[in-house]
């Protein structure tokens, strides 16, 4: 019989964390920001047709960058336990740190125990009935939740992404406003990303029940070239 | 979190999400005559830009008003309505997880289900009540909306079992359909304006609720009006009640200068 080789946990824990980083790191970012009536998403997204953005509930919207098919699995979860909870109790019930902290046991349960980590992160924003309401929570692939308040970015050079972000935002800012920095913070100084690339979606306040929309290439025109 | 495997997934089926989480319904199993609240005159019928869905407000218990301001005609997504009568308990918990699974299944697709879907889906429904409507909880409700992909209104009307009927022109259900029936058949012209169609379901109303005990009348009291609601390309629109109070007004006056 032969015996496996002893790994120091230190080692397996790092080698799965450098395995989930590199999957992430190779996909292309996206960005969170708050604005006066809500939340912007804007993705870096080629795909017309796989979203990187979505509806959760009615004031909730998820995005993920990572391995399509496993952002999606999670996508798909948090859209079943919010309508479950919201069926069970009621729809004022269904938060955002609650899905949050359900994805981070998921997460943080696939990381430790399984083959392979999960080579997502993602982001859970919430719209509030005010402006101090606002949420947003980034999930990575070990679970780690972080609680944001004005502005997150995910996927590869995030931590760039997130310079130039910080560098620019104001509190106050219109949606145009915070599209526009979106936008520019995912390109860098260097490139200009086509409209038609873009994912843009937001959760805005005061819309009736349901919050989420999503902005299509003209609406994006038109808001960047205002 | 609720996570299945590939092989086992519920996909966007909320009710059977429902059964394998163990938040089923289960059939009720009652024997005797239960008196529970019942709903009455639904009418629904189609016009130049759409559908136009009406219903009365009141529930009874026998011979009892149990409840003024029932809302029997509801939304069940932007595009389409439900409008139900029969057993209140059963109806309005029908049309819950009815609303849910469109929205359930639209998040979770990424687009809406067509029109079509949407009546099979609520036929599954009602057949699923069968057990119950055998005990007297019959659930029989009307389906219409916009089909955004044929760019036309369409009604749909139902059998306890799910049997499900498309209509052409219009359709009127419970207790007080024979004179709302009568007066729609009557008025009914093809390609009508809202107006003209608005003002037809709210007159087949008030002769139901004129010959029909258990059918309500505008309430003008308590400022009480049928719920009138249209749906076209721009989506479902309810018809607000100052437009109602003096639709029912002409009409009123009408009547009285027989």
């Amino acid at each position: 019989m032969s015996m496996p080789f002893y790994v120091a946990p230190e080692q397996v824990m790092k080698d799965r964390a450098d395995y989930a980083r590199k999957g992430i790191a190779r996909g292309r970012a996206l960005v969170a920001l708050r604005y006066t009536d809500g939340i912007a998403i804007v993705a870096e997204n080629p795909s017309e047709t796989l979203r990187k953005i979505s509806e959760i509930y009615d004031r909730i919207a998820f995005a993920g960058v990572g391995k399509y098919n496993e952002f999606d699995q999670l996508r798909v979860a948090g859209v079943r336990a919010a309508d479950l909870k919201g069926f069970q109790y009621s729809r004022d019930d269904v938060d955002a740190r609650s899905l949050a902290n359900q994805y981070a046991q998921i997460l943080g349960q696939i990381f430790t125990h399984e083959m392979k980590p999960m080579e997502v992160e993602i982001l859970v924003a919430e719209v509030g009935q005010v402006p101090a309401g606002d949420q947003m929570f980034q999930i990575l692939y070990d679970g780690t939740v972080m609680d944001e308040r004005d502005h997150s970015a995910l996927g590869g050079d995030s931590e760039a992404i997130n310079t130039r972000l910080a560098e620019s935002y104001a509190d106050g800012l219109d949606l145009a406003a915070v599209v526009r920095l979106g936008i520019s913070a995912l390109s860098g100084p260097d490139r200009t990303i086509p409209t038609r690339e873009l994912e843009v979606a937001k959760l805005s306040r005061g819309d009736g029940r349901r919050c989420f929309r999503r902005l299509d290439d003209d609406e994006v025109d038109a808001l960047v070239g205002s | 979190m609720p996570i299945f495997d590939p092989v086992d997934d519920p996909g966007s089926n909320f009710p059977e999400l429902l059964r394998r989480v163990g938040l089923g319904t289960s059939a009720v199993a009652a024997g005797g005559d239960l008196s529970v609240p019942h709903g009455t005159t639904c009418v629904a019928l189609r016009f130049a830009d759409g559908v136009v869905l009406a219903g009365d407000r009141r529930a009874t218990s026998g011979n009892l008003i149990s409840h003024r301001s029932m809302e029997k005609v509801v939304q069940a997504d932007q595009f389409s309505g439900v409008a139900i009568a029969g057993a209140a308990g059963p109806a309005m918990e029908m049309i819950r997880l009815f609303q849910l699974q469109l929205e359930h299944y639209e998040k979770v697709e990424g687009s809406a289900l067509s029109l079509e879907g949407k009546a099979n889906q609520l036929s599954m429904m009602v057949r699923g009540n069968l057990p119950a409507a055998m005990q007297g909880m019959v659930v029989v409700p009307l389906f219409a909306g916009f089909d955004t992909r044929r760019v036309v209104g369409r009604l749909f009307a139902y059998d306890v079992t799910g049997g499900r009927y498309e209509e052409r022109d219009y359709v009127a259900t419970g207790s007080g359909s024979l004179h709302a029936g009568t007066v729609i058949k009557v008025g009914y012209r093809t390609d009508m304006t809202r107006d003209d169609a608005v003002t037809l379901v709210c007159r087949a109303l008030w002769e139901a609720a004129d010959a029909d005990s258990a059918t309500g009348g505008p309430d003008a009291l308590r400022g009480i009006y049928p719920i009138v609601a249209t749906v076209t390309a721009a989506g479902w629109e309810r018809v607000g009640d100052d437009e109602l109070a003096s639709r029912y007004e002409a009409i009123a006056n009408e009547v009285r200068a027989r």
